[in-house]
């Protein structure tokens, strides 16, 4: 069938009409497409391009290494050391139970930590590698490298971890690091992006804690270029970090270690100063503890062990334990009679064994009394009721200044947590805290360095450097940072009339050298060593005169909470004076017996700069001191058999 | 039939048929497929596997269909039309049984060479049996509603096929692709203005239905809708797609960033980057003026085939010839307008530049139809 010519034609013209139509729109949507295109890729191109930019281009810290501490010697104290990690990366190892199951058998596996890292394997990118064992030992590292064709995807990788080669001798001072925790970044405001790095360990107490700014170093960045699961590709650059600063502490570190090995057992404080430069060379708390266990992540037992002791091994008793400092105050108020005029150096008081204020009875601690007393025999004696005179007609205001003047009442400003400032209490003070009024009896008790008077040890050393040297002698425990040295601790006159000084140290000598003295017993006897001290018995607790009718209980009959603390300071050599020493020992019984043998034996340590002669000591002491001296060998830091070298 | 009204002596026989091929529109194919092995090489990291290679075997094989389709005389590819519109039809049929399930739709059936993809088979032959069926009828009756309804009937009997896969992007390529060759056929346009009117108080229909137990899309199909209107609203989700190739797009500015320098693909922040999203890795790299030049390229090979309908006397030739080349010009702007964020995502590749075989041999078997046109073209 042959269609007519001029339909076909028809058709021919509808279709070309049509076509350039529908040609028409197409032309037109493909013009809509470039200029899109080109409104995309020209006029927006730099808008896109950072986008892409921000998309490649990651920014990865790099931790600095965190500044090293060491003591005036030069001594490490905390250091990073190189400890070594196992990682497994998912993708490389294949089956991982596999590789999981070769590993246990060469290395041992902590359980805990493995089911953790099980689970972060399951959650992570498969690239991502993901610690199986921390801080395992070289040994280990070794036994995986040389079996590593069998461990695909396992890597050792090494990192710095915060080690504390002197154990527990630096605890309280130094502190220790850990992983930054949720409450601690609470704590800071605009953190550092360092911070939320894995595993990134900052100072949580002590010196690590109070120059944790000073410590960190800034963190270096690499630019990175990633892919879209933030596998990393290349980097880009590398910008490195600052080191943390390296600090020196006035410490020395033989001198710690003895006195810690010393107070060890009790429950006591020791600080050992400088008199001139206030550089702090020991200062020590005990018991104590093994900083390294927290870095390491401490047990949740060994934990528990040491909040739960009574002796409290986790205070820095040494600068936040507060006391009443006893008669270890008598010397403040001493100063303070003679600097008022209200007494001279020969002018006495007459001691019946107390004295009645205001109808109340105040004793001294000899029951007999010791009859005339002036200065030097008061204090060599530690007569209370010469001082309970003297307080009544000083008055608490003029006893308060003169304390304050000696560094009680201040708090120091040394890097160490909690440092605490006592008391040195007024009228005014006890309005505001206790709201009421002072009383008569409250200066009495203030004489004697009981009632409301508290100072720490570090102020009782601070005191006694200051009457050994005249000036106002403040305490440093940083030596230098990054090798500056740091402002010396030597302060102004006291403005106090030397005579009187000489009064005050004369008595304190006698109390160590005299037959009479609290102390004699504790005396040094190498000349030119010899020292001036100061015994204190601080009571805890109150005695009724029920009590006191029955008789005073000996502190030996009574449980080990409620005895008194024993404190003893001083200062040697007596003639041209060097450290100042402060030694309390909680709930020790009495000054005397308790705290002047271990002052007297600091002292001579710190003065020798090694194990004294047993010449410095009187004749009858010296076995039992060799023995001693043989005791305290094994805590020498080289005697000990070091466990912490190993990561 | 119909083929005596032309001078088969005037028409080339044997191998001269080479000398009357189209040859311009076989150099730009080969021009736009280049542009595809470079992207394939380029996103591979620089390497022919696993892309870049059996895309161009492909393109080979599909050059031989083309030449060997471009052989036989149209006349006989008329009369296969029903056949192949049947066969079609079948597979699709066969999919609902026999298919394998790709991103939550029935899509093809593995034939152990290659995964053939009836939906892509069925844009030609739906074109080829609408373009028969103009042929047949006689003009004037091109408009009178019975003879209307036939040619609506052969397209919505694919459609609703694809929908069930459910394939929303080739269902509505089918109905495009169909209506134009109605259009260019000469049916009265008060029919499409009727059409387009239905079709957008449908569009607000199934929006009406969201939530609604007679909801008529899939949930995912309204994300997607939703995600095109603002990526940003899930930008690590379905939104991270459109996100990300505009990012990549509209950082090759000018020139791009270089060959195999593109940050968006070779990091894979690009998704799909080697078969739909790969206009997107094309931009990143050269920039405005390569991305432009794709376009010039599928804009030439519309001209070719437009002038090529023209010159050709014969209605079949000629409308099979124009909706082959609307097919084509439909895959190559729903895939730019896609990866440019003036469509949904719906899953069209770029012709013969997107990685996959289906597409790749169906098209060029479709320019080997337009080539049998163009060679037998009454003299």
């Amino acid at each position: 069938m042959r269609r007519p010519t001029k339909d076909t034609a028809r058709g021919a013209r509808k279709i070309s009409r049509r076509a350039l139509i529908v040609g028409g729109l197409q032309a037109g949507f493909m013009g809509v497409l470039a200029l899109r295109m080109r409104y995309m890729q020209v006029e927006e191109a730099d808008k896109f391009r950072l986008l892409a930019e921000e998309n490649r281009v990651n920014i990865r810290l790099i931790p600095p290494a965190r500044g090293e501490i060491f003591d005036r010697n030069g001594q490490p104290i905390a250091v990073n050391q190189p400890s070594y990690r196992i990682t497994l990366t998912r993708e490389d190892a294949g089956d991982v139970d596999e590789v999981i199951a070769r590993l246990s058998h060469l290395i041992e596996l902590d359980e805990e930590e493995l089911n953790r890292a099980m689970t972060e394997l399951r959650r992570t990118s498969p690239f991502f590698p993901v610690t199986i064992a921390d801080k395992v030992s070289w040994s280990d590292v070794t036994q995986i490298a040389v079996n590593a064709p069998a461990l695909p995807g396992v890597t050792p990788e090494v990192g710095l971890t915060r080690t504390y080669p002197m154990g527990s001798d630096f605890a309280h001072v130094i502190g220790y690091v850990g992983p930054v925790s949720d409450y601690d970044l609470e704590k800071i405001e605009a953190p550092d992006q360092l911070l939320f790095i894995p595993r990134f360990q900052i100072g949580k107490v002590g010196l690590e804690s109070k120059l944790e700014d000073e410590l960190r170093g800034k963190a270096g960045a690499r630019r990175v270029e990633v892919n879209h699961v933030g596998r990393e590709m290349r980097e880009l650059d590398r910008r490195e970090g600052i080191q943390g600063q390296n600090l020196q502490l006035t410490i020395d570190h033989e001198l710690q270690n003895y006195v810690q090995a010393r107070l060890d057992g009790e429950s006591a404080a020791a600080v050992v100063m400088d008199v001139h430069n206030g550089d702090l060379l020991a200062i020590a708390s005990a018991p104590t503890f093994d900083p390294n266990l927290f870095v390491r992540g401490i047990s949740v037992s060994d934990y528990k062990a040491l909040t739960e002791n009574k002796y409290r091994p986790l205070a820095a008793k040494s600068v936040q334990g507060i006391y009443p400092p006893g008669s270890t105050f008598k010397m403040v108020v001493a100063l303070a009679g003679l600097d008022e005029g209200i007494i001279g150096p020969e002018d006495t008081y007459y001691c019946p064994g107390h004295l009645e204020v205001s109808g109340r009875r105040f004793h001294c601690w000899k029951r007999a009394g010791h009859g005339h007393m002036n200065v030097e025999s008061s204090l060599r004696e530690s007569c209370d009721v010469f001082y309970y005179e003297l307080a009544l007609e000083l008055g608490i205001e003029k006893i308060s200044a003169m304390a304050r003047k000696m560094g009680l009442g201040e708090r120091f400003d040394i890097p160490m947590s909690a440092v605490a400032s006592g008391l040195t209490p007024t009228k005014e003070w006890k309005r505001r805290a206790r709201d009421a009024e002072w009383v008569i009896g409250d200066t009495v008790n203030s004489a004697i360095g009981q009632g409301f008077v508290l100072a720490s040890p570090l102020q009782l050393a601070v005191m006694t450097a200051r009457i050994a040297s005249g000036r106002a002698v403040s305490p440093r425990l940083i030596k230098t940072i990054e090798g500056i040295e740091q402002t010396s601790g030597d302060g102004e006159s006291l403005g106090l009339n030397e005579n009187h000084l000489r009064q005050v140290r004369k008595a304190m000598f006698a109390v160590s050298n005299n037959r009479r003295g609290t102390a004699y017993g504790s005396r040094i006897i190498a000349e030119g060593m010899r020292m001036a001290g100061k015994t204190g018995t601080s009571q805890v607790r109150n005695i009724t005169a029920a009590e006191r009718a029955a008789g005073v209980r000996s502190n030996a009959d009574l449980p080990w909470e409620r005895r008194d603390h024993a404190l003893f300071v001083d200062f040697a050599p007596y003639d041209d004076p060097r450290i100042a020493v402060a030694v309390i020992i909680e709930h020790g019984g009495g000054g005397s017996s308790a705290a002047a043998p271990v002052a007297r034996d600091i002292t001579l340590q710190a003065l020798y700069g090694e194990d004294p002669p047993l010449d410095a000591y009187p004749t009858k002491d010296r076995g039992r001191i060799e023995a001693l001296q043989e005791k305290l060998r094994k805590y020498r830091p080289d005697a000990k058999t070091d466990g912490s070298s190993r990561a | 039939m119909s083929y005596l009204e032309y001078n088969v002596k005037t028409v080339p026989s044997g191998a001269r048929k080479v000398l009357y091929l189209n040859w311009p529109l076989v150099l730009l194919l080969t021009a736009v497929a280049s542009f595809g092995f470079l992207m394939l090489y380029s996103v591979a990291g620089g390497s022919l596997s696993p892309w870049a290679e059996p895309q161009m075997k492909r393109f080979l094989i599909g050059l031989a269909a083309m030449f060997v389709v471009a052989m036989v005389p149209i006349w006989l590819w008329r009369n296969l039309s029903v056949v192949a519109y049947l066969g079609s039809i079948l597979l699709l049929v066969g999919v609902e049984f026999f298919g394998a399930v790709g991103m939550g739709a029935q899509r093809w059936i593995d034939l152990g060479f290659m995964r053939l993809q009836p939906s892509e088979l069925t844009k030609i032959t739906l074109v080829m049996i609408l373009a028969a069926y103009y042929d047949a009828l006689p003009i004037k009756r091109t408009s009178r509603p019975i003879w209307v309804i036939i040619p609506v009937l052969l397209i919505l009997l694919p459609t609703f096929l694809v929908l069930r896969q459910p394939d929303l992007g080739t269902a509505l390529l089918l109905m495009i692709g169909g209506g134009a060759v109605m259009f260019l056929a000469g049916v009265h346009w008060a029919y499409f203005v009727a059409v387009i009117s239905a079709g957008i108080a449908t569009v607000a229909t199934v929006f009406q239905s969201r939530g609604t137990d007679w909801q008529l899309i899939k949930d995912y199909q309204f994300r997607r809708i939703d995600t095109f209107i603002d990526p940003s609203n899930d930008p690590l989700g379905a939104g991270y797609h459109i996100t990300q190739a505009k990012i990549a797009l509209g950082s090759g500015g000018w020139t791009g960033r270089g060959f195999m320098q593109g940050t968006q693909s070779r990091l894979n922040f690009l998704p799909e980057k080697h078969t739909d999203f790969i206009f997107t890795t094309l931009a990143e790299e050269f920039g405005f003026i390569g991305a432009f030049s794709l376009l010039a390229l599928y804009a030439l090979i519309l001209v070719f085939c437009v002038s090529s309908a023209l010159a050709n006397k014969d209605r079949f030739a000629s409308l099979l010839t124009l909706g082959i080349a609307t097919t084509f010009f439909l895959f190559f702007a729903v895939n730019m307008s896609m990866v440019m964020g003036l469509a949904p995502v719906v899953g069209v590749p770029l012709p013969l530049v997107s990685y996959g075989g289906s597409a790749m041999l169906v098209l060029l078997t479709a320019f080997g139809l337009v080539q049998s046109a163009h060679i037998h073209r009454p003299r």
